[in-house]
Formats: structure tokens, sequence, C-alpha cells
């Protein structure tokens, strides 16, 4: 079949998606899901299922879609995976099932992600994905889930489907987390994940909005005052870091948080239909080469500007972006500054942004992570010209509920301890995702939901 | 959802909101703010709340018309109307205790968030002189508010409509001058004034806060945008603020951060803000 090669994915053309906000990916027509479906061996022992972090039994709904039974798929999908429609769209597949693919040796692995993606939305367009109710039987017990992001809302869904009465508590106006406010519409489409937290809502799920835990409620009250049994917090990384050099406060500096944020969660894209106004510049440097770069690049190219540069103290092979993304950016005429390193911003008389003064670099000996780490050339100093600089260099732990429960044991970025189920320094509150790990995917901070909504489970049962 | 309960305009362009909003009363402290969104297409803006009551559920916000969301606010809603979102309370409570003699600015609106932190003071047994400053009479508000938590009360305008015509650093720079004793000084107002308050205490070494209304998206220390330089470091004013040392609060690089969206303003109000007459 095709050589061993996989079903390529429709995509907008690159010159005309990086101008609009549609999704770049267009997923797959049924024929080519069957299609793709007929390649995989199905196994007698999946390695794809060891490689994914919540274990979706791959090659049964697999099968399911080369029968054509796309009601089976996805049920067999949302045993395991409450988001299939994300994870289909932002999972890093290469990096986890499909590398560990047997047709992955001589040829292409099976797209799984492909696959999952197009039985999500085609169980969404035909309602095959509707919560079958009645099957729940209630615990009487209460579980306060903090932070509405992909952590947040595994466990929801699965502390939900276990019987307890869960309330969701999330700090801006909509849920959803950096689903929402992060990852841009062109690769998330919003709709979609609002129909996956709809669908949260439809199993009993309690979602409370502009609730900031740590301010509107402690953690010690939501236990003590508002009668939850145990507490899961999925806050993720949402402090955005700089790089703490000259410039940083110059007017058209942004961090990567607060361009995306403006853009996917206030839609200032549609300014002024919308009163939330966003800068763009002409010439625009993003500092960093991680998906949020990415996510930032496309983005303000799409805002229009003319030249946008990625700019990386590291080399191609070193950033941490999905290879995907890499080439749809570069496909959409995003450039890329590799081995310089940004050393201050200069500004004009009125504090506007006006330059990007950046040294050149050479890669040295690999460092603790591996990667070659990289040494400055001396005197190679020189000016990008640009007019907006957006800084992606990783975010961190937000200090509020840090701050505000004492006794709950950080470590020295500010993370919270947690044991691989998520059990914290007090008992009844579990912790999970990026604020435990720091910064990582959607779908391991998917994977620490799940664990976490297990030991509740446990933790609750032996109460 | 929050509802309007009571609204009313107390000087050209500045409305008095009376809001249900029963998660931050009851949590509330001086110095903190809320961020609101009052409809799907709007911003989310800090507001400070100028007042709270916990038994009746309710929170005080004092608006000025004077961007597009404000403007939206104070135009388009009316008692009975809900705001979509108000989320808080957010932002560091006021450093409360008894300090002796504290003198508490508050320029134009500024006078609202000045209000709950110098009730407090007056009830920790501080003594409170409030100077008050507008740019007339007509934009004095909470001024018989202010005289019954303050031991004195001096008002200023630019134009001597109303007090004392000048600014209010006029009286503060007297008395210190005059050898009064004065353990603190809150400013709340203009960054303008706030910089101005801030250089007429520093020779008098008179510990001096103020609180920064900087330009917020989240509120909640997600964003960044309201980062501002503090002794030499970036602090963000939504998590570690709003209230700073004014003596380390680096003003001319806030001054200039405001002005980063004035172009856009330009746009929206060239349609009138939220006519909606501009799709796609």
């Amino acid at each position: 079949m095709r050589g061993g090669m996989r079903n390529a994915m429709p995509e907008q053309p690159a010159d005309i998606r990086n101008k609009n906000f549609e999704e770049v990916a267009l997923g797959y027509t049924k024929e080519m899901a069957v299609d793709e479906a007929q390649r995989c061996l199905n196994c007698p022992k999946p390695r794809c299922v060891e490689g994914c972090p919540v274990n979706v039994e791959i090659p049964k709904f697999i099968k399911a879609v080369a029968e054509e039974n796309f009601a089976e798929a996805i049920k067999i999908l949302k045993r395991k995976n409450s988001l299939p429609a994300v994870c289909g769209r932002v999972c890093p597949q290469e990096n986890q099932c499909e590398s560990k693919c047997v047709l992955g040796i001589k040829g292409e692995s099976v797209a799984i992600g492909r696959l999952e993606r197009f039985v999500a939305d085609y169980a969404r367009e035909n309602g095959l994905d509707a919560v079958e109710a009645g099957e729940i039987t209630p615990k009487g017990k209460k579980v306060a889930i903090v932070g509405s992001g992909p952590s947040g809302l595994t466990a929801a869904g699965d502390l939900a489907k276990l019987g307890y009465e869960v309330t969701l508590y999330e700090a801006l106006h909509d849920a959803g987390g950096v689903l929402m406010y992060g990852i841009p519409q062109f690769r998330l489409p919003k709709e979609i994940v609002q129909h996956e937290i709809k669908a949260l809502k439809d199993l009993g799920v309690k979602i409370v909005v502009n609730a900031v835990i740590g301010r509107t409620f402690t953690i010690k009250e939501l236990m003590e005052e508002e009668g939850f049994d145990a507490v899961y917090v999925g806050t993720g990384a949402g402090l955005p870091y700089f790089m703490q050099i000259d410039g940083e406060n110059l007017n058209g500096v942004y961090s990567a948080n607060e361009f995306l944020t403006r853009v996917n969660l206030m839609k200032a894209y549609q300014f002024p239909k919308v009163a939330t106004p966003v800068y763009v510049g002409k010439k625009a440097a993003i500092v960093g080469a991680g998906n949020v770069a990415m996510d930032a690049a496309r983005t303000a190219k799409r805002l229009g500007a003319e030249h946008v540069y990625i700019v990386y103290r590291r080399g191609e092979d070193e950033m941490p972006a999905r290879k995907e993304e890499i080439h749809h950016a570069k496909e959409e005429g995003i450039e890329l500054r590799l081995l310089n390193n940004p050393v201050r911003i200069l500004g004009d008389d009125k504090g506007w942004v006006n330059g990007l003064e950046c040294v050149k670099m050479e890669l040295g000996e690999p460092d603790a992570s591996g990667r070659r780490s990289p040494v400055e050339v001396k005197g190679s100093e020189y000016v990008l010209d640009v007019d907006m600089v957006v800084m992606a260099i990783g975010q961190g732990p937000n200090p509020l509920i840090k701050q505000t429960t004492p006794e709950l044991e950080v470590n020295k970025r500010g993370n919270i301890v947690a044991n691989e189920v998520g059990a914290t320094s007090i008992p009844g509150v579990f912790a999970g995702g990026d604020i435990v790990t720091g910064a990582a995917t959607v779908i391991s901070a998917m994977g620490a939901g799940k664990r976490a909504a297990q030991a509740i489970d446990e933790y609750l049962n032996n109460l | 959802m929050a509802k309007i309960l009571f609204m009313q305009n107390l000087a050209p362009s500045i409305y008095e909101f009376v809001v249900d909003a029963p998660l931050v009363a009851h949590k509330c402290q001086p110095g903190q703010f809320v961020m609101v969104r009052t409809d799907e297409y709007s911003e989310r803006i800090p507001l400070t709340i100028a007042d709270f009551d916990r038994e009746k559920g309710t929170i005080t916000l004092i608006v000025q018309a004077v961007g597009n969301t404000t403007q939206h606010l104070c135009e388009s809603f009316k008692e009975g109307d809900d705001i979509l979102d108000i989320a808080g309370p957010l932002g560091q409570p006021s450093h409360m205790k008894n300090f002796g003699t504290v003198v508490v600015v508050g320029g134009g609106i500024g006078v609202a968030p000045v209000y709950p932190i110098a009730r407090a003071y007056h009830e920790l047994g501080n003594k409170v002189i409030s100077i008050i400053g507008a740019r007339n009479k007509d934009l004095v508000i909470w001024q018989d508010k202010m005289a019954a938590i303050s031991d004195e009360v001096i008002v200023t305008t630019d134009d001597g409509s109303a007090g004392r015509k000048g600014f209010v650093t006029d009286p503060l720079r007297e008395m210190l001058e005059a050898g009064a004793k004065v353990d603190l000084v809150l400013a709340i107002g203009p960054v303008i004034m706030m910089k101005n308050v801030a250089a007429t205490t520093k020779p008098f070494e008179v510990p001096t806060t103020a609180s920064l209304n900087t330009i917020m998206v989240d509120g909640t220390g997600m964003c960044g945008g309201c980062r501002v330089m503090v002794g030499g470091e970036n602090k963000f004013a939504c998590v570690d603020g709003p209230e700073f040392d004014a003596h380390q609060v680096d003003f001319a690089n806030l001054v200039m951060r405001q002005q980063m969206y004035k172009n856009q303003e330009v746009l929206e109000y060239s349609c009138g803000g939220h006519c909606r007459c501009v799709e796609e």
C-alpha cells in the first residue's frame, strides 16, 4: 500500500493560510482515514500503546476505523482520552505513539494522530460522541479541580465518570486554559475546545469561571468551608519569563503569553470589532524556538508582519518545537535566525522598539540536556532591524497558590512537589501537569490528570 | 454575571456602580482590584474596589469613561443590567497597621480606591489627613465620604473652583516643609500625580506608597503586560502589586508604557467604540 508511506494531510496552501486564522490542517476525509487505518498491522504486542501517556487502545480504535465503525472508534478513544479532538491536533505523536510503530522502521508509521483527529471530528459532526448518561453511580463526595487546562479537564472527566461531584475552577472567563489562551485558532479551533468542555458539563461537572484560587478561595477554604473532600491543582505554567536584558520594557515588547492571550482568548485579531487591541510590527523578532514561539511567529505573520524572525541561540536540530510546526512556520515565510542570542533591545526616544541587538553563537560541547551548548562569537554583535519583539523563552508556575498555601511544599523554581500519582505535602491535595513538571506538553498534563484522578479515587475510598 | 444594583453619575463622565459580586465581597481587602469584562466583545480591564459590603455581597466600582470599555460601561449599562465577568479580588492587599500619621492623596477618581484604605487606616487608629485633587470642582468626588473617615480633608483644584488653587503636591510640600510628622504617604491617581507626590516626599524621606493602575490583560500574573520597574527589578503590578514603594518606581517607563495603544484607541473611537460596524 503506497510503498510504506502514510496518507498526506490536506492543508490550506501556505501563502493563503498565513493571512487567515482558519485551521491549517484540514483533516482526513473518510476515505483517507479508512485507507490509512488499513495500514495498521494490529500488532499482538502494540508498542504504540506504551508510547501514549494515557495508553489509548490505539490498534483497537484503528481497527474500528478500518471497519468504518466510527461510533465504536470514538468509544474506544474516549475510554482513555477525554480530549481526542485536541490530542489529535496538538500531541507530538512523532515522539510518542507513532515513534514506536513498527511500520516506521522501514517506511512511515501509521498516522495515529491524524486518525484520532478524524474520529473525534467525525463523531462530533455526526453526534456520535454524546455522553451516555445514567451509568454513573454518585459517590456522594466532592472534588475541586483548580485550573481548567488539559490536566484539570482530564481529571474532572475521569472523576465525574467515577461518580464524584466535580467543580472546576477557572481564573479566566472561559474554561480551557492554555487550549483557549495559548494555542492559536489556526492550530486548535476554540469551538472544538468548547465542545469538549460541554461534554464535561453533560457529565455533571460544574464549571466556575472568574474564580482565582488563592484569592477568591484559598485551597484551605475549598476544603474547610466549601466542603470539598479533595482538591486537584492543575494551574499550569502561566507566568511568563523574560530574559532580563535591557529594553524589555519598551513598547512593542510582549511576552508570548500576552501576545497570544490578546489574540486567542480576547480575539484581538478581530479588532476593532472586539475591543482588545494588539500591536503588530512590520518586522517582528520572536525570541525562542519552542511550540509557543512558532505559534507567536505564525500569529504575527497572520496579523500582517512583513518579516517574522525566530531568534534562537542554538541550531535548527536543537529547536524544541515539533518538526511539523517548524515546517509549517517555514512554509508560511517565517525566517529562522539561528545561532543568534539577543543581548539587548533598542528603542527610539518615544520608548518604542527599533532594534534587537544580537550576538552570533557557535555550537560547542553537549551540555547536561545533551544538546550542544551555544558559545558566543566574540565581536559578532549586530542589530536586527525590528519594531516588535516577543519573548517566548518559557513560562514558570504562577505564585498565587504558593503564596496563599504556605503548607504546600514547592521546589526552588516554585513548582509544586508531588509524587508520581500527584499527592502533595497536604493530605487530600493533589497536583499535576505543568505546575509540577514545569512547562511540558498537553498530553503529559493529561496523563498526570488521569493518574491523579485514580489516586484521588483511591484516597477517597480509603477515607 | 454580576448585576448592577445601583448606579449614579458622580461627576462629568464619572459613575459609581454597586455590583452584586458575593465571592469578591466575601474576601476582598482594601487595595485589591477586580478584572471586569463587560460583554463578549469587551476588553478585560482592572478596576480597583472602592468599597464593599460583605453582608450584602456587593462591591462598589468608580469608573471614568476614558477608554473604549469604560465608555461602554458608563454609557450603555444601567441599573439591573448584568456585567458579564468580574474576577477577583486580585493583587496584594494594602499593608495595614497603625503607622501614626498617614497622608492619603487621591487625584481625580483615585479618591475612590484611596477610600477603603484610608477608612482602614482610620479604624486602626491612624491620624488620617486626606488630600483630594481634581481639575475643577465638578470633578471632586466623595469629599463627604472622605471627611467621615479623615481627621482633616484638603481639596485642591487646578482652576481654584473648589478648595485651594493648585496641585495636591502643594499642601503636601507645605506640610512637610513645616516639619509635620508624617509616617506614611499613600498616593493613587494619574501616573504623573503619583510621580510628583513621590518626588515631593523623597527629600523628606517619608515612606510613600503608590497604587499602579497599569495595562493588564488577565490580572493574574499570566501576561506580564503590567510589568513595571521597581528598584531596578521588573515587577508584575497584578501579583506583586498594585502597591509599590513610590520612591522605587520607574514612573518615566510607566508613563511611556501607558501610551502603547494610543493609536489603536483612535481607531476605536473613529467608529464610536462598540458600534460593531467593522465586520471581519
